[in-house]
């Protein structure tokens, strides 16, 4: 939020139906997500430096020097929590990956342009993975199942991912999406300029996302709500 | 990219998946450059069983460095020489420019200012 003017309701809903009539969800994710975060690569990396909790949580209960991926790391804010785990990170946002360059690349992690749906791993060869605030970019749930289940190919048996979503069920902020509204939405960003880029979302509600991992043949270790998320930890079967 | 992480990088085609040869990938044309790190000798004893050692020998030899020996070396504790190699190896040496070719599909992909690319064209990302 910079407190530039936020788009009217009718122009919320003007571009939503511009999505909606996007003719895939590969191109509804090009023109929606990676083109965005391209966009407001440098702004919106200036607004995500804090780590949320459950994250650093589970990256601090790894062993030391495991090994693990961070699918859609981001500016890489996650990449350096424990300085003593070797992570991977990934983004198909070259935009992005620049900021996570120049912030948190360190001895102990590296950085790659990479696809969620198609991540240049061996399978089975990581200790751990998180992808946070990345799965709900995925436009249909078919993709949404198949990003887990790609996350957890590349995990070892035993190992461990977290998967962390936006909520439908945040009351308490200030965006107010609660339960029985739309889940697929746009989400306007106001750039610094003045100019309105809006990103796909969608919304999890409570139950989804442990029933997607599921259906992406994981089992559900633990499961919860943080700051208007969903988290899970998913191991592969 | 950093040459530790060579051991943990394949080719993202779908189809390539299943074959040996998609990994490691074939490094060519590559620029290096050493970056200092703090020597660390317990995160290589730690990293050391976890790598494909095959892996290190064939791309170090990609890269003009035929030395290392065959096997995976084994007790490296009380081996402060080969702990001090494999840390600007693996660690400190980054490949700032180059390409990495896939044994398997022939598909090329780049390195640029140290950050490999594996996004593919959209007729090989959906095979």
């Amino acid at each position: 939020m910079s407190g530039k003017i936020q788009p009217s309701q009718e122009e919320i809903e003007l571009e939503t139906r511009r999505f909606k009539s996007t003719a895939t969800p590969e191109l509804q994710e090009r023109l929606y997500v990676h083109s965005v975060y391209n966009d407001i690569a440098q702004h919106f990396s200036q607004t995500r430096y804090k780590p949320w909790p459950m994250v650093a949580q589970f990256l601090g209960s790894i062993p030391d020097y495991s090994l693990g991926v961070d699918v859609g790391c981001g500016n890489g804010k996650y990449l350096t929590v424990n300085p003593k785990l070797y992570i991977v990170g990934s983004d198909y946002s070259t935009g992005l990956l620049d900021q996570a360059v120049q912030l948190h690349q360190k001895e102990f992690n590296d950085l790659v342009v990479a696809d969620g749906m198609m991540l240049p791993h061996e399978s089975r060869r990581f200790d751990f993975a998180v992808s946070i605030a990345v799965v709900h970019h995925f436009s249909t749930k078919e993709r949404r199942v198949a990003a887990i289940r790609e996350i957890l190919r590349v995990v070892r048996c035993g190992g461990r991912a977290l998967v962390y979503c936006w909520a439908l069920e945040q009351e308490k902020s200030r965006r107010g999406y609660r339960e029985g509204m739309e889940q697929d939405i746009l989400v306007p960003w106001v750039t610094k300029d003045g100019t309105t880029r809006m990103r796909y979302y969608h919304l999890y509600k409570k139950g989804e996302l442990e029933e997607d991992c599921v259906a992406a043949g994981g089992r559900v270790v633990q499961s919860g709500y943080e700051k208007d998320n969903w988290w899970v930890i998913v191991e592969p079967l | 990219m950093k040459f530790l992480t060579t051991n943990f990088v394949k080719c993202a085609v779908k189809s390539c998946d299943a074959s040996d040869l998609s990994f490691p990938l074939k490094y060519e044309e590559c620029e290096l450059q050493l970056q200092e790190h703090d020597f660390n000798p317990e995160f290589l004893i730690s990293m050391l069983p976890r790598l494909n050692w095959d892996a290190v020998v064939q791309v170090a030899a990609d890269l003009g460095n035929t030395s290392l020996p065959s096997t995976k070396p084994e007790g490296i504790e009380n081996n402060e020489q080969l702990l001090k190699d494999l840390h600007s190896l693996l660690l400190e040496t980054q490949i700032i420019n180059g390409k990495m070719t896939c044994r398997h599909c022939g598909h090329i992909y780049y390195i640029k200012d140290s950050i490999a690319n594996f996004l593919l064209p959209p007729h090989l990302a959906n095979s």
